[in-house]
């Protein structure tokens, strides 16, 4: 689908940078008018997003995190988190609720949550070169922008 | 001697993994020092919340169960109910939405 704008914000696997980049997710999200909750939601799942990139694209080391934001039709916001860690093995099983190899600080519901707020979520994975996924959110066009 | 009265924790700003190790040591300080009868998370000031203040309620609750006491959270913001309820918190944990809840 063709984009009608485009960013593109690349940083280090800080956890500093979860804050950072959920708000600059919102702050481009401002453009489709979205409602308070609507915010929540995108603030949500970048957050879960970039934090399996940090957490488990890159557990011994630094490296490069790549969050792309872009608007098609529609009034679809897609977020692109993207890291070139060390992988998932079994995708589906890292999708499934409560299931995770993080310590006792995580839950396991990051993906759950990922899918519940956003309207399609997609997730591609190579173990060794890095795990990329998409989501798509549909910001309902508000009766005062018409 | 066991303290048996009700805590009340506030929790406040962003609650993510950046804060997730910080934040829990503080909790299990409250829960090993206070020995709390009834624990109140109170969220008033909480802004975000993600997936990390899942792990942080589940960890209360645990705490709680050894002390044989009880946990509520209060004046949660929209953002950070649906967070828990999609978890299926709101089965495991009382919970009252900002606005209802307790005195301050």
């Amino acid at each position: 689908m063709k984009a009608t704008n485009m960013a593109e914000i690349e940083f280090l696997s800080r956890s500093t940078n979860e804050g950072f980049a959920r708000s600059a997710a919102a702050c481009f999200a401002a453009q489709l008018d979205p409602t308070l909750d609507e915010l929540g939601d995108i603030k949500t799942a970048v957050s879960e997003a970039v934090t399996n990139a940090i957490v488990h694209g890159y557990p011994d080391r630094l490296g490069k995190v790549l969050l792309r934001l872009r608007v098609l039709p529609e009034q679809v916001l897609e977020v692109t988190v993207r890291d070139w860690g060390v992988g998932i093995p079994d995708v589906a099983q890292a999708r499934v609720p409560m299931f995770t190899t993080g310590g006792s600080e995580r839950s396991g519901m990051g993906f759950t949550i990922m899918e519940s707020f956003t309207d399609t979520m997609r997730v591609r994975s190579i173990p060794g070169k890095g795990t990329t996924v998409t989501m798509r959110k549909r910001i309902a066009q508000r009766a005062s922008a018409r | 001697m066991r303290e048996t009265g009700r805590c009340v924790y506030r929790l406040s700003g962003e609650i993510d993994h950046h804060r997730a190790q910080q934040l829990t040591q503080e909790l299990q300080t409250v829960l090993d020092t206070r020995l709390p009868g009834a624990l109140e998370l109170d969220f008033t000031a909480v802004s975000f919340m993600d997936s990390s203040g899942i792990a942080l309620v589940l960890r209360a609750r645990r705490g709680m169960e050894e002390l044989g006491g009880t946990l509520r959270l209060t004046h949660l913001p929209r953002q950070a109910e649906r967070v828990l309820r999609t978890a299926g918190i709101h089965r495991l944990v009382e919970m009252d939405q900002d606005g209802e809840g307790g005195e301050r």
